[in-house]
């Protein structure tokens, strides 16, 4: 095995695991914090593939922002008494079945497709030339211009849907 | 060089974990990280698909997908929120509201 | 030319304005609101008939109403002779009405209410009459029958008052269905629905029949008959003429505008603006002379025994109605118009006169009760007097004027015109005799109401007088309008006026004919006033002989031929024993019912079952639907 795919190897069996870890932790705090070293791994992943623009928003966005208003979220609902109960539900056992069922079928799916494209522009070299922020920018502001702008209206509506939801009612 | 496969096979495992929490936890907030979790494997596909097939398609999708995500939870956990505010628990099969 | 629009418009907004604030904002300030209107709608009117008099005939659109295909209905009015005569009829009866109602109506809690009601009526009754289309002219039409159920039934705590208005309602049914169907038939005749159109139309059908249950009959004759049909109800003619006495129950104005001087002369109205029509058909025309002539008749001799002051009058009016519908019949139009317009003021006067009658006695209506009045109401038994003496067609008064000339045009009409002639002789004797007796009872002789009420007796106030007033004059002058040739060369101005419209009357009979026909009325009138004088007047308990005398007679006229009785056994009960039986027995409850409970029924057992599917349980529908991802996944590796 080459060192790329020594390296691919830790990473995958780290992801599993974590990711084993991040859904049955019975305490949402350790389950959200293994979510964080996961996150951290998938970044890492990025850069492997040289997205490092990604791998940066990877961070700021999903470690930065999302899992801290999980974390948020947990600590102000005060979850104490629901750490002694059962964590899963009474299906657990078909949950299992069908994630099983699942792999198998998208593993033999992945040992049915070719990918065979013309491949794109963006070469390795292409990418470091420019820089990769440039490059995704480029790209982000001239062919998906009109669905960037609708990603900021998505935003705008969470925002203020969040305030409307979670504000306490003003009599 | 890594194949692309191992890459795909990887999302796929994720995917599948993510998937079995999504339909065995009992706590709202394990749900919404496993939602999170399924989200971010495709999301490691699709940069792989990206990198092989050297087009920035895919990377922009994963944007994309990031911002939703990032909605997706502040309006998930406010409703979560709201609906603590009302009836204390966050346990989903104490949630039977929609009972017909 | 537009201004003339707001003729009707402005008594619609006194209506919206008092019917939405006035029971928290204007109450009982609502007449500084439609007394405005409907005045200026009277200065309006005069203007329109001022236009109309130096030769502007008025013809304008002002919306599409209706268009679908080459169905077209507009919203559009015509201005004519005709119509100019009864604009200035009905604005100006009902300002001066209006005003009277201040007093009258004076600190009824309904107040607003009553006044939103009867800006609408004078609303309704313009569309009416300046509508240039059928479909117009039926809108009006119907809406002047729910003004009248409103207001007859305005005191609506008083069962006797609902059910007048209910009676009222469902009798004019029958005749606007005729009507309605009438309208239908004109449309597919003609293709269109506007008067002129039509009229202009009018002969290219004529001799043309339809085939009804396989028997040919006359197309225009069922034109007019289903239009008469109409006629007939609003105006209280035979056989549909029940309502109109029970339509007494309303306030004592409502009477005097709706049931005597405006909406019940709508069916005149009607036939004289179809005079197209009527003219093509004999058989419609010697219909509706039979009718009205019967009526008169009918309705005079029901009249001359009733108690109730009100009631007398009302049957005086229908029998009033008849004699213009006899005139219409024998084709003298201008002389129908005529009398509706000098009628129009002779009985609000005897109205109103009797409001203030009622209004004294503190709403007592029995004239058995009354007697001796004319030392305490003056100014009403005055112009009592001066309504009775027209009425009777008395010379120099406007009711000779136009009774005159209706006989007149009977008489020289032909065969069944003289029959006709003796028969409105004869109401003319009833009227004269009813008209006084009714002064008699209330006005001379002895008090004979309780002591309480003697105690109370009073003129009544200016604000019911001076309308009154004004009306007399009207019923003194408005006659001159149309004095006979015989008398005055070119004194007919009114017969003039309307000639483009109703056309000039033929008829065959020298001046001696006339001038006897003229002196057999007067002669009549006064016989009429010499027989209530002796009954009444000099021998009092003559009455109560002639009632022992002919006390089956007397009991025929006093349950007014029993035709409340007679439709009560033939219509009103089978029809109620069959809606209860068959409608609601068997086929509401069986098979609506059925269907409407079984149907929920089924629906309920399915569902039963099927909703304990919904568990509630999120997972559970997560758990579904990652299955159905599983199949479709499944589906395309293993089967594709």
């Amino acid at each position: 095995m080459s060192t790329p795919q020594l390296f691919f190897a830790y990473f995958a069996v780290m992801m599993t695991g974590l990711s084993l870890m991040v859904v049955t932790r019975k305490n949402p705090v350790h389950s959200v914090l293994y979510m964080l070293i996961l996150f951290a791994h998938i970044a890492a992943l990025y850069l492997f593939l040289n997205a490092e623009f990604l791998a940066a928003i990877q961070i700021i966005i999903y470690a930065g922002a999302i899992l801290v208003l999980f974390l948020f979220v947990i600590m102000m609902l005060n979850l104490r008494k629901e750490e002694t109960e059962k964590r899963f539900q009474k299906q657990w056992p078909l949950g299992i079945g069908i994630g099983v069922v699942l792999a198998v079928f998208l593993i033999m799916i992945v040992g049915k497709i070719a990918v065979i494209a013309p491949l794109g522009p963006y070469s390795i070299d292409a990418v470091r030339s420019d820089g990769h922020i440039m490059t995704v920018g480029k790209v982000l502001y001239s062919e998906f211009l009109l669905p960037f702008e609708i990603a900021s209206l998505i935003l705008l509506v969470a925002v203020v849907g969040a305030v409307v939801l979670a504000k306490r009612k003003i009599e | 060089m890594v194949p692309l496969s191992w890459y795909i096979l990887l999302s796929a495992v994720m995917f599948s974990i993510g998937v079995f929490g999504f339909l065995s936890r009992r706590n709202l907030i394990l749900i919404f990280l496993s939602l999170e979790l399924m989200l971010n494997s495709v999301n490691i596909s699709l940069v792989a698909f990206s990198h092989y097939l050297q087009s920035m398609r895919g990377q922009i999708l994963v944007f994309f997908i990031i911002t939703v995500a990032a909605a997706e939870a502040a309006i998930g956990l406010a409703i979560l929120i709201a609906f603590y505010r009302n009836n204390p628990t966050i346990k989903v099969d104490e949630i039977n509201l929609m009972k017909g | 030319m537009l201004k003339y629009i707001l003729i009707p418009l402005l008594p619609l907004i006194a209506f919206i304005i008092n019917i939405l604030f006035g029971r928290n904002f204007i109450k009982d300030k609502a007449h500084w609101i439609a007394v405005p209107a409907v005045a200026c709608s009277f200065i309006l009117a005069l203007s329109a008939f001022m236009n109309v008099a130096s030769g502007n005939v008025i013809n304008i659109n002002v919306y599409n109403w209706i268009v679908s295909g080459t169905f077209t209905v507009t919203i559009g009015f015509l201005i004519d002779q005709l119509t100019a005569i009864m604009l200035i009829v009905v604005t100006s009866i009902s300002t001066l009405i209006f005003i009277y109602s201040i007093g009258y109506m004076h600190g009824d809690k309904g107040y607003y209410r009553f006044f939103s009601y009867l800006s609408l009526f004078v609303f309704s009754m313009l569309i009416l009459v300046m509508a240039n289309n059928f479909l117009l002219l039926y809108f009006g039409w119907e809406a002047v029958g729910l003004c009248s159920y409103f207001l007859i039934g305005f005191w609506y705590e008083k069962k006797s008052a609902a059910n007048a208005g209910k009676k009222a309602f469902i009798v004019n049914r029958f005749g606007d269905f005729g009507f309605g169907l009438g309208v239908i038939l004109v449309f597919l005749t003609y293709g269109s629905l506007e008067y002129t159109q039509v009229f202009s139309d009018a002969g290219s059908i004529a001799g043309q029949t339809i085939n009804i249950f396989g028997s040919d009959v006359d197309l225009i004759t069922l034109i007019c008959l289903l239009l008469f049909c109409g006629a007939v109800g609003k105006s209280a003619q035979m056989p549909l003429h029940v309502w109109l006495p029970d339509a007494m129950e309303g306030p004592t104005p409502v009477s005097a505008l709706i049931h005597a001087a405006t909406m019940v002369t709508a069916g005149v109205f009607l036939v004289a603006r179809c005079n197209p029509l009527f003219s093509l058909s004999h058989t419609a025309m010697n219909t509706v002379a039979i009718v009205g002539g019967v009526t008169s008749i009918f309705a005079a001799s029901i009249g001359l025994v009733q108690n109730d002051i009100k009631r007398v009058i009302a049957y005086s009016t229908v029998s009033q109605l008849g004699y213009m519908f006899l005139a219409l019949g024998v084709g003298a139009y201008s002389a129908g118009i005529f009398h509706l317009y000098t009628h129009a003021y002779f009985k609000a006067l005897l109205f109103l006169g009797s409001g203030s009658v009622i209004h004294a006695l503190g709403n007592e209506q029995n004239m058995q009760k009354m007697g001796g009045l004319k030392k305490y109401m003056p100014v009403t038994y005055a112009v009592f007097v001066i309504a009775t003496l027209s009425i009777t067609g008395i010379p120099g008064l406007s009711g000779f004027f136009s009774k005159d000339e209706i006989l007149w045009r009977a008489y020289s009409s032909g065969e069944l015109g003289k029959v006709l002639w003796l028969l409105g002789t004869i109401v003319a004797l009833m009227t004269a005799f009813y008209s006084w007796r009714l002064i008699f009872l209330t006005f001379h002789g002895k008090f004979r109401g309780t002591h309480e009420q003697e105690h109370h007796l009073h003129e009544s106030p200016k604000v019911i007088t001076v309308p009154l007033m004004f009306l007399a004059f009207g019923a003194i002058f408005a006659g001159y309008a149309g004095i006979p040739p015989l008398i005055l060369e070119h004194g007919d101005k009114i017969g003039e006026f309307l000639g483009p419209v109703l056309g000039h009357p033929h008829g065959e009979g020298s001046h001696l004919e006339e001038i006897m026909v003229m002196m057999t009325s007067v002669l009549v009138a006064v016989g009429g006033w010499y027989g209530a004088y002796i009954m009444y007047v000099k021998k009092p308990d003559m009455p109560l002989e002639a009632v022992s005398k002919f006390t089956p007679l007397y009991n025929l006229l006093f349950n007014k031929y029993y035709v409340d009785e007679i439709y009560d056994k033939v219509f009103v009960k089978p029809t109620l024993k069959m809606s209860d039986k068959v409608v609601l027995g068997f086929f509401d409850v069986k098979i609506i019912e059925g269907i409407v409970n079984g149907v929920p029924n089924l629906v309920g057992a399915f569902s039963k079952k099927f909703r304990e599917i919904q568990t509630g349980m999120l997972s559970n529908y997560g758990l579904v639907m990652a299955l159905g991802a599983l199949c479709i996944i499944g589906y395309v590796i293993f089967l594709k």
